[in-house]
């Protein structure tokens, strides 16, 4: 095994793409026992600046010294050896392996012809051992949940003999039990001696677990110090360059009439088991409904249906007061549906399409876009080009594939294209997930100015502080059914949560 | 911005040369070993074909049917699927046409060829829309549907040319090659260049290239065509009916490839015979690729093969290499263009090589 890395700099590290100067003259150390978390917006050149101490890009610029002594990392092999180890925002496992056999892929074997699995799983056994991770080595990655697989990375890791650990935003695809138990191991390792870099752009994991921030900003480091010298509010500010304050609702919707209404909804999901079991609720004009639940529970069946992308086995969907029950998304979007996708990249919006094609997506079959089948170019040149200086999308121009662009502009696009349409009603799908909170921040102002129109929205999301923010009332999904209804003056995190787990009459459940 | 747009095509053009020279090298070793004389037969190969009438008219004659399969290649793979059944969509495609102009010899020009080009069409269209259909309501992967279905339409297209559908006098002199009768005058395309075989082919394949443009790019029905190829989910997501669009997709793609065996019926051939493809069905994928699966690329590209077969048939008969290695050849040209795809795709790449040509000045932005 490698030695502690009791120090580790890198001095002056640049990195360029194309177009992008992604790491600029970047100066950071970390000594050992430390957590330093790496903050900064989408796109602040966090991700490179690691995958270069990780030897996967070759700065332009810059050194980096182990133990005072200077090191050249050129492969994540090279980093191995030194005991730095990476665990990436997308898990590197293979799913139709064992997790004993995804760690012995890691190791490397004197015997090119020998596999030996009994040393690789004592291995494990000893690291699961020193961290109270547990795991079963027999376990087929694909049958493991996504916080499990998290864990199968780290013990892959340690097995590799790592001092140093890189995190790159660890917890975006967990539930927010699984995030506590991880912070708390992180502890647990840095207390042994062992560093971790922690990527993330959620500011309160950042404040329970590291010891030191650096704040990247456009590729440049901007700020430097401790974490207990801030507030939450006070990093926000740092990360952004600018005052962040999330919008909140603060008036009572007018009691108005009913804009969706769904009735008894029965629909099957892709497993074929019942997703919607029985399904009712009711939006109405100028309100947002929040919809509450652990994924899963049935919210992405739910957006389906009420958008005709799937059908229902029975009951009723009401828009407006007119039935829409199983009609084609055509038909539905044309009576004046909106719906913001959860997966932004690949259903929002088509990726190899240009931004200008993207906002068309909904009406270009509609005068003044297109007449008799032909699409008029120069209107939907004007069409486009308002809506970009209208809700502020950065692209360098309307041609631009949206692929290009980064989540919080494809968001927008999107929003743009929802939003001008004027729809009676918006189903909104975890729409901030991933962004940065200036992109969560101009998100959730647009979705209330919605709400100011007169539209009736959905808001189905995981991050209860985004609920209780923004909602008129919150309905909790539990296996395919509302549990129950909250109005947000009543509503909190313990309430909601344990109606998340199931728990309806907390009195009963006692 | 000009001098940007400058320097992109000197460096578009370089790499192009260089991969066809890096192919032409290898090929020098295939001639080599069939002791034949590498530099004049390149010579031949590119300089013949451009020095005179007939080899200039050939290759326009090669370019027609290339640019229409082509174009129906293009239509599926912007679509999201893999056409690999040009050749027999053509087959069938000419069959129609021939069928037609037999039926009814007597009508006049201007309404019998129409006629036949639509019935090609059709011809093609159905054996293109059953891949179509069979990929979109019975999920059959459409690389092996379209292959075999090749198969079936050369042996359908042999038995009918054949059996019932073959020319009186070879029954008559006993002769039995495998084709139909002459067909009349009437179903014959011009020919535009006197003592040529260049005819209006290549005029009706231009127009239809620029209509197919206009078809995928300005109107609804290509966006939702586009659309459905690019992203399925997201195309379901705006309401775009994804399978009846690969249907259509397939049926235009069939459709075209069925017409360029129309063109090769009246405008070449003036009846259907065996031999009547000459692998286009193929070709013309790489004709699609190579014009970057748009309509006004593959005007160009098809020119380009049509110089590669022309030359070829030059060089095999001045040099007397054996045609094997022409084939041979050719595939190394295609090869080799088609990798090259990477310099113009990988932008990071592009970049190095431009400023260590000195096309372009370090940190300029390139957002191509």
């Amino acid at each position: 095994m490698s030695e502690i890395i009791s120090k580790l700099e890198m001095k002056k590290i640049t990195k360029k793409f194309p177009g992008v100067l992604a790491c600029n003259n970047i100066d950071i150390y970390l000594k050992s026992g430390e957590i330093l978390a790496l903050l900064g917006e989408n796109g602040a050149g966090k991700t490179t600046l690691m995958n270069v101490l990780f030897g996967l890009y070759q700065p332009e610029h810059g050194e980096i010294f182990i133990n005072d002594k200077k090191v050249i990392i050129n492969s994540p092999r090279t980093a191995f050896s030194y005991g730095i180890g990476m665990v990436h925002q997308h898990f590197m496992l293979v799913p139709n392996l064992t997790v004993l056999e995804n760690v012995a892929l890691g190791l490397t074997s004197k015997n090119i012809f020998k596999l030996d699995l009994n040393k690789v799983r004592k291995r494990i056994e000893e690291v699961s051992k020193e961290y109270g991770l547990s795991v079963n080595p027999d376990a087929y990655i694909w049958q493991l949940s996504v916080g499990e697989q998290q864990r199968v990375e780290l013990i892959k890791v340690l097995c590799l003999g790592a001092n140093l650990l890189i995190l790159d935003e660890p917890t975006a695809a967990l539930t927010p039990q699984e995030t506590d138990e991880l912070i708390v191991l992180l502890k647990q390792m840095a207390e042994k001696g062992r560093s971790v870099i922690f990527i993330s752009h959620k500011l309160n994991e950042v404040k329970a677990v590291s010891n030191r921030v650096c704040v990247l900003r456009n590729g440049s480091l901007v700020y430097e110090g401790k974490t207990r010298k801030h507030s939450v509010a006070t990093l926000a500010e740092k990360m952004a360059g600018r005052e962040i304050s999330m919008p909140a609702l603060n008036e009572k919707s007018q009691a108005n009439s009913p804009i969706l209404e769904i009735k008894n909804v029965f629909a099957k999901g892709n497993m074929g088991t019942m997703a919607l079991d029985g399904l009712s609720l009711t939006v109405s004009k100028g309100e947002i409904v929040g919809i509450a639940g652990v994924s899963g529970n049935g919210q992405k069946e739910l957006a389906d249906v009420i958008n005709g992308i799937s059908h229902i086995q029975s009951g009723k969907i009401l828009l407006n007061s007119k039935n829409i029950t199983n009609l084609s998304p055509q038909h539905i979007i044309n009576k004046g549906m909106g719906y913001i996708p959860e997966d932004r990249m690949h259903e929002g919006t088509i990726p190899s399409f240009s931004v200008k094609e993207n906002i068309i997506m909904k009406d270009y079959n509609k005068t003044p876009l297109s007449k008799k089948m032909f699409l008029q170019d120069k209107i939907i040149e004007k069409y486009s080009q308002k809506l970009i200086s209208n809700f502020d999308i950065k692209c360098p121009d309307n041609k631009t594939s949206c692929a290009s662009l980064s989540g919080g502009n494809v968001q927008k696009v999107i929003l743009a294209r929802e939003l001008s349409r004027k729809p009676k009603m918006l189903i909104a799908a975890y729409p901030i997930r991933g962004l940065d909170l200036g992109a969560a921040e101009y998100v959730h102002e647009q979705l209330l100015e919605a709400r100011s129109e007169n539209i009736g929205i959905l808001l189905i999301s995981e991050e209860l502080d985004e609920l209780l923010d923004i909602c008129d009332r919150i309905a909790v999904i539990y296996e395919g059914k509302i549990l129950d209804i909250l109005d947000r003056d009543i509503a909190t995190k313990t309430k909601l949560g344990l109606l998340m787990a199931g728990i309806k009459n907390e009195k009963k459940a006692i | 911005m000009k001098k940007k747009l400058y320097s992109e095509a000197i460096y578009r053009l370089l790499i192009i040369v260089i991969a066809v020279f890096s192919a032409l090298f290898v090929g020098a070793i295939l001639l080599l070993i069939a002791k034949a004389n590498p530099l004049t037969a390149y010579y031949v190969m590119f300089t013949e074909p451009l020095s005179g009438k007939f080899g200039l008219t050939e290759i326009l004659v090669r370019a027609a049917p290339l640019m229409l399969v082509g174009l129906g290649i293009a239509i599926s793979f912007r679509s999201g699927i893999l056409n690999i059944g040009g050749e027999g969509q053509i087959l069938i495609g000419a069959v129609f046409g021939a069928f037609i102009a037999l039926t009814f010899p007597d009508l006049p020009p201007y309404i019998l060829l129409p006629l036949v080009f639509i019935a090609s069409f059709i011809g093609g269209a159905i054996w293109g829309g059953i891949a179509g259909w069979m990929k979109a309501y019975l999920s059959v992967n459409e690389i092996l549907s379209t292959i075999m279905l090749n198969y079936i339409a050369f042996q359908v297209y042999m038995f009918l040319i054949r059996g019932p559908m073959i020319d009186p006098k070879e029954v008559a002199y006993g002769t039995g090659v495998p084709q139909t009768a002459l067909l009349s005058k009437n179903a014959w395309l011009v020919r535009i260049i006197p003592a040529s075989r260049l005819h209006a082919g290549i005029i009706i394949a231009v127009v239809l290239a620029i209509l197919v443009y206009i078809f995928l790019w300005k109107t609804t029905i290509g966006y939702k065509l586009r659309a459905a190829g690019a992203e399925a989910k997201a195309a379901k997501y705006i309401g775009v009916n994804v399978k009846n669009y690969l249907v259509l997709a397939m049926l235009l793609s069939g459709g075209f490839a069925g017409m360029a065996g129309a063109i090769e019926v009246c405008g070449v051939h003036h009846r259907a015979l065996e031999s009547i493809s000459a692998g286009y069905g193929f070709s013309g994928i790489v004709v699609a690729l190579f014009g970057g699966l748009h309509p006004l690329g593959i005007i160009p590209a098809s020119a380009v093969f049509g110089l590669l077969i022309v030359g070829a048939d030059m060089m095999q008969r001045s040099v007397t290499v054996p045609a094997s290695i022409i084939l041979a050849i050719q595939g190394l040209i295609i090869l080799a263009i088609v990798s090259s795809q990477i310099f113009f795709s990988n932008i990071g790449l592009k970049e190095k090589i431009m400023i260590k040509l000195k096309l372009m000045k370090s940190g300029d932005k390139d957002d191509t």
